[in-house]
């Protein structure tokens, strides 16, 4: 299977501490990778590198062959890669639709005066969004609460919102950090189905970073540990998860 | 949800027709003062300063203290451009709406060099640099001498008789004296009419792609960025509709005064549309209109009062801040009032 995702050597440091280094990564194609680590290992921040929030000091990155280090984070989205955020980080003075149809905003265009003006082409475009964005709140069943505020809705809601407006960019690779923080089993197990949904239904490339190790063992193919900024571990979850390693990281001596 | 807003936006339209059929009977009927005559063009000039300030600071989510700098750029150059035309276009309509067409040009130009520096800046450090580059415009007006003769235009900084005009020559902008004796275009119906403009212009562009994406940078920023979205873009075209609109209005004051001096436009006239805005509610757009007319008209209405006039004014403060802000208060409306008001922002 192609490559999607080519992580070479990347590495960062903020003043001397070592956050990231030499990190290798290769994820394929549709499949469901994940990125986990004790606290402070440095998962978020590989995030926040490959999604030019940080710009690395070293390494080099490709997603789908195209090189995407230096890049500012917009290009990064436009150039396929969305995400959702630890703590949730929805527009929630906005309606769930409204959240969604920012997600479009690269995708359905026209300028300022037509907005202004009503011109043909905004109602043209405003109503292939609606129908657009409904389409994405059906898969998460959130359709029937398209008219509320984004910051009304409950926790589990708010995490599906996230995802659906990351899909509305139409991403090749998706990023997804801590989908099932603050969830329960149930809305774990659902939230499990959603994801492995997504991957086969979007033809999506997943990376995931996560602690809840029934969800990674659930759903993740293959998975890569960090520990201290340095790479612990990678290969298929079985393996990885049983990795002498990785326990003593994750559980001490 | 649709439907919804429109309606909102219908009510709000309806309002202002509304109050200008009533002031346009009243006027008719003879029972309106002249005091309150007078203050029908300077209520729409406000009018318009909160909602365009409403734009940044509730829409945007940005606090600018330096909107009278826009509104004083839009009086300067479209005073000056009536004065310069005013022998030979004579049909005052169309002298005052190439007169505010022209204020809001300028004033945009200076949105657009102000806001790409300055918004950079967030919170308290983007509100002192606005309200700085306010006070650098009004000075900078305060100094600014233009007289016309023969040989075309004089500019000087210095006085009047640095210009050296001819004989015929005249003064138009003569420093902190300003320009005096503008045509008096200005109506209450220019007024209504750039009112009605302004609504729908922010209305229109709230309800839109540009204005989901303003209001995403405002929400979340990160997010917004992480959606691809163009946080320089969007802030600085929220900026720069709102310095345009406020310059028309600049250009509509102006042509409503004998004589226009820079110093009507220091940080005091800032904060008075700060206190429409914040009082009428943050991102509220109906809400900015109602406190402007309120507190605009209240301290001349309440002239025959005398000493009790700034009691309740400031009563009426608080009243207000209680209605838009207190959760008792939000309950209530909900319950009572949810057909007419709005109860949160944006909703």
């Amino acid at each position: 299977m192609a490559l999607m995702v080519e992580i070479k050597n990347l590495g960062i440091s903020f003043g001397g501490l070592r956050a990231v280094s030499e990190l290798d990564m290769e994820i394929k194609k549709g499949e469901l990778y994940g990125l986990i680590g004790p606290n402070g290992a440095g998962k978020t921040t590989v995030f926040n590198l490959l999604t030019g929030v940080y710009h690395p000091d070293t390494g080099s990155f490709k997603l789908d062959g195209e090189e995407l280090i230096g890049k500012k984070t917009i290009d990064i989205n436009k150039a396929g890669i969305a995400r959702t955020f630890q703590n949730i980080r929805l527009f929630k003075g906005l309606s769930v639709l409204d959240n969604v149809k920012a997600g479009l905003h690269n995708h359905y265009r026209y300028s300022t005066a037509a907005g202004i003006f009503r011109l043909p082409s905004y109602r043209n475009a405003e109503r292939q969004m609606d129908e657009k964005a409904m389409e994405l709140l059906k898969v998460f069943e959130l359709d029937g609460l398209a008219d509320h505020l984004a910051a009304n809705l409950p926790y589990g809601q708010q995490r599906k919102l996230e995802i659906a407006r990351a899909l509305a960019t139409d991403p090749k690779l998706l990023l997804l950090d801590e989908p099932a923080a603050g969830m329960n089993p149930n809305e774990t197990q659902a939230l499990m189905d959603t994801i492995r949904f997504v991957r086969d239904e979007f033809d999506m490339t997943i990376l995931l970073i996560e602690h809840d190790m029934k969800l990674v063992s659930g759903i993740c193919e293959r998975l890569t540990v960090l520990n201290f900024g340095q790479l612990l571990a990678q290969g298929p979850t079985a393996e990885v998860l049983s990795n002498p390693q990785v326990i003593k990281a994750y559980l001490g001596e | 949800m649709k439907k919804q807003k429109l309606r909102s936006n219908l009510i709000t339209y309806g309002i202002v027709l509304a109050a200008y059929v009533i002031v346009q009977a009243l006027i008719a009927a003879d029972s309106l003062s002249s005091m309150m005559k007078g203050l029908l063009v300077p209520l729409c000039v406000y009018v318009v300063l909160a909602v365009s300030l409403n734009l940044v600071v509730g829409i945007s989510g940005e606090l600018s203290l330096g909107h009278a700098g826009f509104m004083c750029v839009g009086a300067f150059s479209g005073a000056f451009f009536s004065k310069c035309i005013q022998d030979v276009l004579t049909f005052s309509p169309l002298r005052l709406l190439i007169a505010m067409l022209i204020g809001a040009a300028v004033a945009a130009v200076f949105g657009i060099l102000i806001g790409i520096p300055v918004l950079r800046l967030k919170g308290d450090y983007l509100a002192i640099v606005t309200l700085a580059f306010g006070e650098i415009i009004k000075n900078v007006m305060n100094i600014f001498y233009v007289g016309i003769d023969g040989a075309g235009f004089h500019f000087s900084t210095q006085d009047e008789f640095a210009l050296n005009l001819a004989a015929d020559g005249r003064m138009i902008i003569s420093g902190p004296t300003g320009i005096t004796q503008t045509p008096k275009d200005a109506t209450f119906t220019a007024g209504i009419i750039l009112v009605l403009i302004t609504l729908f212009i922010v209305l229109n562009l709230i309800d839109s792609r540009d204005g989901r994406a303003i209001m995403s940078i405002r929400d979340n920023r990160i997010a917004a960025e992480s959606i691809g979205i163009n946080i320089t873009k969007y802030k600085l075209m929220a900026f720069t509709i709102s310095a345009a609109l406020a310059g028309a209005a600049g250009a509509l004051y102006a042509h409503n005064l004998s004589s226009l001096t820079a110093k009507k436009f220091d940080y005091n006239t800032s904060i008075l549309a700060l206190v429409f805005v914040v009082l009428g509610g943050i991102g509220n757009i109906r809400g900015s209109i109602i406190a402007a007319v309120l507190l605009t008209a209240l301290p001349e209405l309440l002239r025959g009062l005398s000493s009790y006039r700034m009691l309740i004014y400031s009563i009426v403060l608080i009243v207000m801040m209680l209605f838009n802000w207190a959760p008792k208060a939000l309950e209530w409306r909900e319950r009572n009032l949810g057909r007419f008001f709005k109860t949160s922002p944006n909703k």
